[in-house]
């Protein structure tokens, strides 16, 4: 029976690295000094009411932001994990196994539990806000969606003690990820933490869509549209198409695992390219997905900082949409060796080219805000500007990628990882640290510290160029992607120390953000303006942080930067716009159930990673339930008095 | 104001060391170091796709450089202040078309290359190319030298300025087939067979490797490419049948279970394994039962004369090879059982 219970225990557990150890007391330790704090300090009751039954999409929006930078803690660490291992030749750092893990949990973290939740916490903070609306559309369903990719994301990071870890790479192309090659629960944690918070990210894309469409202040036409709003629909539209395709594709791999259905296997009918093919159909709109918003963000910041109108705003609203209309036609480009006829591989390879025509447009538009502006280099613009060269080298990469027969010899090579990390970092990371930078006054009210600021972008960048640009000449020297070692005589050596310096750079720069933002805390000087950037939509005409109903009274939408020309009208000495009386603001309240619902999709999804049907069963059961609890709710809005609303309003400065 | 100029020129100089590096890294690099005429054009091609791409690059750096110095916010700054300026159709037309024109371009060379270096197309020479069927086990390459019938592991003889046809298939997950200095790669995947056709156009020991993923000791697979000349190819080849060791079924069985392996050689090879190893995952497919039989009679009678012709018969419609592909309806329908052999299925 002992014997039973320690066989068990040793193969629940990950075991027999002391990596592992550490991290299991770390995670230990962690959880009782968090439960310790909230007990002291009586503040479990705050957790409850304020964070985590909250609908208030500021709140949710935080929520994603904090998961998403400790996402990016980890799948940092498994990056300077990995550098180590390769900073020397016949290194034994890393296990082979360990090694395999860690690159898998490092790409999928990246992609999936810090770029999107980061992009979602944006979208949150900023959308409402710029269109001057209340609240998303749902913000039941905007709770539920963020309780889903957290869950997803702990189960997926579970696996790290418990289980084991996903070691297929971060796509997990079979056969390598059916049970004939990793017949761990490693694949069955991706596929579920995958699956969960892809359906999180589903519904967030069926609410942005809708309230993009349907709650534009009055006045606020097409024409009007913040752009940084109109870079949210064009991802959004992306992911209502690409998502679904990742669900059905994870669900037939799970059902080849599970169930010994034939749908990817060697044998028995299956066929891995079909995986292969379907996992691209939504892996490449996926990184249009998280590149767009980028794109949106540094719109909006390059006309603020440049105290200029964004220049040629309707060729930048059609190269969005363009693109993600594109994203679709493209993605077979991931795997032209693989040996299909000459004809298939040029539609796909000109439909990847033709991609960089909007793309180089709005590299231009971006120029000419600037051109003729006044730049002032503030972090956001910092971060904004250093991100015009850094893509334009990472396109032109991408570009000689997409040409078929010369991609023979970049593909899985480090040429091709250290291009995706160039538009990806540069592109996506650099943008989001931007929207990060600039959004942040309005989330919390007071700005980063600017020094520390300046520090942390300049160690970046520089650790980025560092580290990357020596994996394209490795790259084209015939290192492929995914070697847990090299020898000696592969002469790799230098560059790749020469890259792990850089790894280790951009390592100390996150931790300059993490100073920033703690020296911030400590010593913030409380906006009071509201807008504290001079900037131009309707986010920065209310109080920062924003109050929980936003704005008094619905704002009526003139012009384009709307904003802006109020200033401009009051700075001439017109008179502002006229604000309509007070009254009462209708908002949504409180609930638990996407909290509750979300920690039954958890035991679903850890039940069936095991193959425990009577723990995956009562989860079912336990969403079916919260389901129609919540269906037959009707108590679920209120009113904010008028009195309330004037008290709020006089103590943020800003008297109704 | 003295610092930030200082920063600037400091980031400049990053992106201008980023681009030197790639450039001196040039020569050293084995893809723009090729030996065949496959690497020498693709070589070409990056060339020419670099060069059309600095055109666009070097220009916009520029004026990003001059634009962000020049409207820099700073007191005494003389250049124009246009805030409301955002649109010009004149504009906007220029650089909608010079990426256009780029790309069209491109795509023009694209194309041209994308038929011209179509993997599975014959390289011209007047000397009979010879084939190789390449398998990728865990985490070993087996190469088969049908004609000669040998086979080696985890190294390759090619005779120097010879067409050599790859045949490529898997007997596990799928990886790739990489030789950068003869040129690039291609997948190997299980349950078809896909063609590769590359030259080595002088002596040397090329470095070759599976560029895809496929599990714990991936990275051990590194294999060499030696080219010699047609004397030594013989030599080698006589030496290799003389040196004893044959490759049975059982010892093939042995050698796709998961593990390393040095290099090895084989002094003969079961008839029509490659094409069983294919076979062994499309006959689950549902391919008719003759198929297998087939490519076990057309490798015997390869042996006596000639591959031509008869080579096309084997491979089953996967991918490039499927313009090869046979009829298959008039074959085999005498239900003949299956070869029940499981080829390492389980691991």
């Amino acid at each position: 029976m002992i014997d039973r219970l320690t066989d068990f225990v040793s193969w629940f557990f990950v075991t027999g690295d002391p990596l592992i150890y550490g991290a299991d007391v770390a995670i230990v330790l962690t959880t009782a000094a968090i439960v310790f704090v909230l007990t002291y300090f009586e503040k479990w009751g705050w957790l409850w009411r304020e964070w985590l039954t909250t609908v208030d999409h500021k709140r949710v929006g935080i929520m994603y932001i904090i998961a998403s930078l400790l996402m990016l803690f980890r799948g940092g660490v498994d990056a300077l994990l990995m550098r180590t291992q390769l900073a020397f030749p016949d290194l034994k750092f890393l296990s082979p196994e360990h090694y395999n893990e860690v690159f898998t949990t490092h790409g999928v973290i990246m992609i999936l539990f810090m770029a999107m939740p980061l992009m979602f916490g944006l979208f949150n903070i900023a959308v409402p806000l710029q269109l001057g609306a209340r609240d998303v559309a749902f913000p039941f369903l905007n709770s539920l969606s963020f309780w889903l990719f957290f869950i997803g994301a702990m189960l997926f990071n579970m696996s790290f003690v418990i289980g084991g870890s996903a070691n297929a790479g971060w796509l997990s192309y079979p056969p390598l990820s059916e049970m004939t090659g990793s017949p761990g629960v490693g694949e069955d944690f991706y596929i579920w933490g995958v699956q969960i918070s892809g359906i999180g990210s589903l519904m967030t894309g069926i609410n942005f869509i809708v309230t993009i469409v349907k709650m534009r202040a009055p006045g606020m036409t097409w024409s009007r549209v913040p752009i940084f709003t109109w870079s949210v629909l064009s991802s959004c539209i992306a992911i209502i198409v690409a998502f679904p395709v990742l669900t059905v594709t994870l669900a037939l791999l799970f059902l080849d695992r599970f169930l010994g259905a034939h749908f990817f296997t060697m044998d028995g009918g299956g066929n891995a390219m079909m995986y292969v093919n379907l996992i691209w159909m939504w892996g490449h709109p996926e990184v249009y997905i998280v590149v767009l918003p980028a794109f949106g963000i540094f719109s909006e910041v390059v006309a603020t900082f440049s105290r200029k109108r964004l220049f040629g705003y309707g060729s930048m609203v059609f190269a969005m949409l363009s693109i993600s209309l594109m994203a679709y036609f493209t993605w077979l480009h991931h795997f032209f060796t693989m040996g299909s006829g000459a004809n298939v591989n040029i539609f796909f390879a000109i439909s990847t080219m033709i991609i960089a025509i909007p793309t180089g447009v709005k590299i231009f538009n971006w120029l000419f805000t600037m051109f003729r502006g006044r730049i002032s280099f503030q972090t956001p613009m910092l971060w904004t500007v250093a991100f015009i060269p850094c893509f334009i080298v990472g396109g032109m990469t991408g570009v000689m990628l997409s040409v078929a027969p010369a991609d023979f010899q970049f593909h899985n090579s480090y040429f091709l990882i250290a291009h995706f990390h160039q538009v990806l970092i540069g592109g996506v990371a650099f943008g989001y640290f931007a929207g990060l930078y600039y959004w942040w006054p309005k989330m919390f009210g007071f700005k980063l510290n600017e020094t520390i600021g300046k520090w942390a972008f300049w160690i970046w960048n520089i650790g980025f160029y560092v580290c990357f640009m020596p994996q394209y000449v490795v790259g084209l020297d015939g290192m492929t992607r995914r070697l847990n070692s090299y020898s000696w005589d592969s002469g790799w050596w230098a560059l790749n120390f020469t890259s792990t310096i850089g790894g280790f750079l951009m390592g100390i720069g996150f931790l300059f953000q993490v100073w920033q933002i703690a020296h911030s805390i400590k010593f913030m000087e409380k906006d009071t303006t509201g807008d504290p950037w001079g900037a131009r939509t309707l986010e920065w005409s209310i109080p920062s942080p924003a109050p929980l109903y936003n704005f008094a009274t619905t704002p009526l939408v003139t012009d384009r930067d709307d904003w802006w020309e109020e200033k401009e009208r009051i700075a001439a000495g017109k008179m502002p716009k006229a604000k309509p009386e007070l009254e009462p603001i209708h908002m949504p309240k409180n609930s638990p159930i996407p909290f509750i619902q979300s920690i039954c999709w958890f035991t679903v999804g850890f039940g069936l990673v095991f193959h425990w049907l009577w723990i995956a069963i009562p989860g079912f059961i336990g969403i079916a339930v919260t389901m129609l609890v919540h269906s037959f709710n009707y108590d679920t809005d209120y009113y904010i008095p008028v009195d309330e609303i004037q008290r709020t309003e006089a103590k943020a400065g800003r008297g109704a | 104001m003295r610092i930030s100029k200082l920063r600037r020129l400091f980031a400049m100089g990053a992106v201008m060391i980023g681009i030197m590096l790639l450039g001196t890294g040039c020569k050293s690099m084995i893809v723009f170091d090729p030996k065949g005429p496959v690497g020498l054009q693709q070589r070409d091609l990056i060339y020419i796709t670099m060069l059309l791409c600095l055109i666009i690059l070097v220009p916009v750096l520029l004026i990003t450089a001059w634009i962000v110095w020049r409207y820099r916010d700073k007191k005494d700054n003389d250049a124009p202040y246009q805030p409301v300026w955002s649109h010009s159709t004149k504009l906007e037309i220029v650089w909608w078309s010079i990426p256009i024109a780029v790309i069209l371009i491109l795509a023009i060379v694209t194309a041209h290359y994308t038929y011209a270096l179509d993997p599975a197309k014959p390289l011209e020479s007047d000397k009979k190319t010879i084939t190789i069927q390449a398998t990728s086990l865990d985490w070993k390459w087996l190469f088969q030298y049908p004609e000669q019938g040998i086979a080696t592991v985890n190294y390759l003889v090619i005779p120097e300025k010879t067409p050599v046809k790859f045949e490529l298939t898997s007997d596990g997950p799928m990886n790739s087939f990489w030789v950068p200095q003869l040129g690039g790669m291609i997948y190997t995947m299980s349950g078809m067979a896909t063609t590769l056709h590359l030259q080595a156009d002088e002596p040397g020991n090329y470095m070759g490797t599976g560029a895809n993923f496929t599990g714990r000791d991936f990275a051990k697979m590194a294999f060499t490419a030696k080219a010699v000349s047609q004397t030594d190819f013989d030599r080698w080849v006589t030496e290799a049948k003389a040196g004893g060791n044959a490759l049975s079924e059982d010892g093939y069985q042995m050698l796709a279970q998961p593990g390393t392996a040095g290099r090895l050689t084989f002094a003969s090879i079961p008839s029509g394994l490659f094409e069983r190893i294919v076979h062994e995952y499309s006959m689950s497919r549902g391919a008719p039962p003759g198929y297998t039989l087939k490519a076990k009679t057309l490798s015997e009678e390869k042996e006596s004369a000639h591959t031509e012709e008869s080579e096309g018969g084997q491979l089953p419609p996967g991918n490039n090879a499927q313009k090869d592909a046979p009829d298959v309806r008039g074959f085999g329908q005498s239900g003949h059982p299956l070869d029940h052999r499981h080829m390492n299925h389980g691991k």
